[in-house]
């Protein structure tokens, strides 16, 4: 069995920002394992531009900013495995991949990063009534046909969902010919950014009728029509507004979830609200030396920020595999966070705290009144780097409200904003030492209030 | 007085953008939190331009189609024209990020480059 410090799950934006930091950080011993035949993950099928403002202060394509990844990574020297599905990882750590080379193999690794990104839901799960004719298609597989196949999937396409694939797709398909009838979106706003209704609906005169879903699909070989409804606010379409809109396609953008088969097999814990594992400031799960990062922790709808979130992971990765906590060396070197991160007092007073490891309790991070999750779930100061950003997302849509922050009682953070929407993530900065201002907290509590 | 909401594209934010006008003339942009929206605002109302990005096959290349993209935005209402003259258009592998694939694409000064790397 083949030993590696550090084993990445998914060679997409996460796993190779994850696999970046990491070597810079001081590992040398890391290994990528990627199913499919390129490294860049989802990002290879996005070729609309509007990536990496942040990152490069330029906008990119989803190619090229995988590029950019890519490019760094083989600077790097990072090894990586292509056309290789990770099966199953053990709590111990121990790794079964395949592929055709190889056939099935194991890694042992030292700690493991899961950067597997996420899928579409199902249409099984949309409980649309009638048969299940050909023309339906996820948003993303039909991105994945036009963009990398140059198959075109229909000429007149109605969409069910505002996420953004369907919204990058209605523009995609109306460019090259088609026409996009209609977007219908179950819930009262859109699942989708902004941006995108403006530049890819907006710019194109494409309906989006908010509270609307699909009632009935028309054809038994080949979609012929759906017809759509308003609905109430249980949801439930409201008679005698139906529209029936002839079309040959039906293109689903209902979501994503976090792909974490591998994940829950090893005895990850789950957070329900994301779908993905729960884990403390280093963005590690309940298992120790397992992170997570990008959209398999929760769905981004910015690369950028799952750059920036991998690269945390693959510092805290190596920090961990440096402190030899995994067993495989002397468990005697103290844990450092991130070595650039901490100066010398915090790094002798983590050093002490960490002998007590274990002892030490856990801040807990409560989402509440609209807040619907953060990431992450807890807090163990001793670990934390001098500056924490949380990320969360709104229930709904709330206008001219403040994103408060309490610890325990009390309100230390107070911030308003103009509109808090569903479809962005947003993000509160915590810094240690505001923290350790409160030695007794066990709690910090986020909520939108008015 | 005409006033003009707008949401900033510019980066995720999304920005809510008011733009005041008075005869044509841009006079007052607020809702911005950085000087791009106030960029973007005033030009969206006097003259809009997006980038372009699409895909055209490749010939001999280890993939079938090489994404592209407008090399720059190009005003709104030459979109069309873009996308039509990338129409049929095929390319011969090795291709590379930023290789000219069309050069002042339908007139507009701008031409269209590669956007990924494609191997023969
Ligand atoms: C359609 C769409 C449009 C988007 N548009 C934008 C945009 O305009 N601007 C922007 O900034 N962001 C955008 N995003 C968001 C951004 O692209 C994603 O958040 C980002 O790609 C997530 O990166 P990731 O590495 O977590 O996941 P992915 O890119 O999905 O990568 C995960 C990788 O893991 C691999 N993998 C999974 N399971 C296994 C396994 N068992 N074994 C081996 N490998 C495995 C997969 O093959 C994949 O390559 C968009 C996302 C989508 C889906
Ligand atoms: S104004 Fe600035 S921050 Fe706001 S959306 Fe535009 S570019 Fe982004």
């Amino acid at each position: 069995m083949k030993n590696y410090d550090i084993v990445i799950i998914g060679g997409g934006p996460a796993g190779l920002a994850a696999a970046v930091s990491a070597r810079q950080s001081g590992i040398d011993s890391i290994l990528i394992l990627e199913r499919d035949k390129e490294l860049g993950g989802i990002l290879n099928q996005c070729i609309h531009n509007g990536f990496g403002l942040h990152t490069f202060k330029e906008e990119l394509t989803g190619p090229e900013y995988a590029q950019r990844f890519i490019v760094q990574a083989k600077e790097l020297d990072i090894e990586y495995r292509l056309n290789t599905m990770v099966l199953e990882v053990g709590a111990d750590k121990v790794v079964t991949a395949m592929n055709r080379e190889d056939g099935l193999f194991l890694i042992q690794a030292k700690a493991v990063i899961l950067a597997m990104g996420c899928r579409e839901r199902p249409r099984g799960a949309l409980n649309i009534p009638g048969y299940r004719p050909a023309g339906i298609y996820s948003a993303g597989t039909a991105q994945r046909l036009v963009n990398m196949d140059g198959y075109m999937p229909g000429r007149e396409v109605v969409i069910l969902g505002s996420g953004d694939i369907g919204l990058i797709m209605a523009r995609r398909m109306t460019l090259e010919g088609a026409k996009v009838k209609v977007v219908a979106e179950l819930m009262p706003y859109s699942g989708g950014l902004k941006r995108n209704i403006v530049q890819c609906l907006d710019d194109y005169g494409i309906p989006l009728k908010l509270s609307h879903t699909v009632v009935d699909i028309k054809g038994k070989e080949r979609v012929e029509g759906v017809t759509l409804a308003q609905v109430d606010e249980k949801n439930k379409p409201i008679p005698g507004t139906e529209e029936y809109y002839a079309c040959d396609t039906l293109l689903l953008s209902v979501g994503l979830i976090p792909e974490n088969e591998i994940s829950r097999g090893m005895g990850v814990v789950m957070n329900p609200v994301t779908s993905g594992p729960r884990v403390n400031e280093s963005l590690e799960t309940n298992l120790e030396g397992v992170f997570a990062c990008g959209n398999v922790l929760h769905v981004h709808d910015l690369v950028d920020f799952v750059s920036e979130e991998a690269a945390a992971a693959g510092r805290n990765a190596a920090a961990y595999v440096k402190s030899g906590k995994d067993g495989a060396s002397d468990a005697k070197t103290p844990v450092v966070a991130a070595k650039n991160a901490v100066d010398k007092d915090t790094r002798e007073e983590m050093a002490q705290q960490d002998t007590g490891a274990g002892s030490e309790q856990e801040i807990e991070l409560v989402a509440t009144g609209g807040v619907r999750y953060t990431v992450p779930c807890t807090i163990r100061t001793s670990h934390m780097e001098d500056e924490l950003k949380v990320r969360f997302r709104v229930g709904s849509v709330y206008q001219n409200c403040f994103v408060s922050v309490y610890f325990d009682d009390e309100r230390v953070i107070h911030r308003k904003k103009m509109v808090f929407a569903p479809a962005e993530m947003e993000e509160v900065k915590l810094t240690k030492e505001q923290i350790l201002r409160y030695p007794e907290l066990r709690r910090i509590t986020f909520r939108i209030e008015e | 007085m005409e006033t003009r909401n707008l949401t900033c594209i510019n980066c995720p934010m999304g920005c809510a953008l008011t733009i005041e006008m008075e005869n044509g003339e841009v006079t007052s942009v607020s809702g911005n939190t950085c000087p791009r929206g106030d960029a973007y605002g005033r030009k969206e109302v006097t003259n809009p331009t997006r980038i372009v990005t699409s895909t055209v096959r490749v010939k001999d290349g280890e993939a079938d189609m090489v994404s592209v993209k407008t090399a720059q935005d190009i005003p709104k209402g030459k979109i069309f024209d873009c996308v039509r003259a990338l129409k049929g258009v095929e390319v011969q592998a090795p291709i590379h990020i930023g290789d000219v694939i069309i050069s002042n694409v339908a007139g507009t000064g701008v031409d269209i480059v590669a956007t990924r790397n494609v191997e023969r």
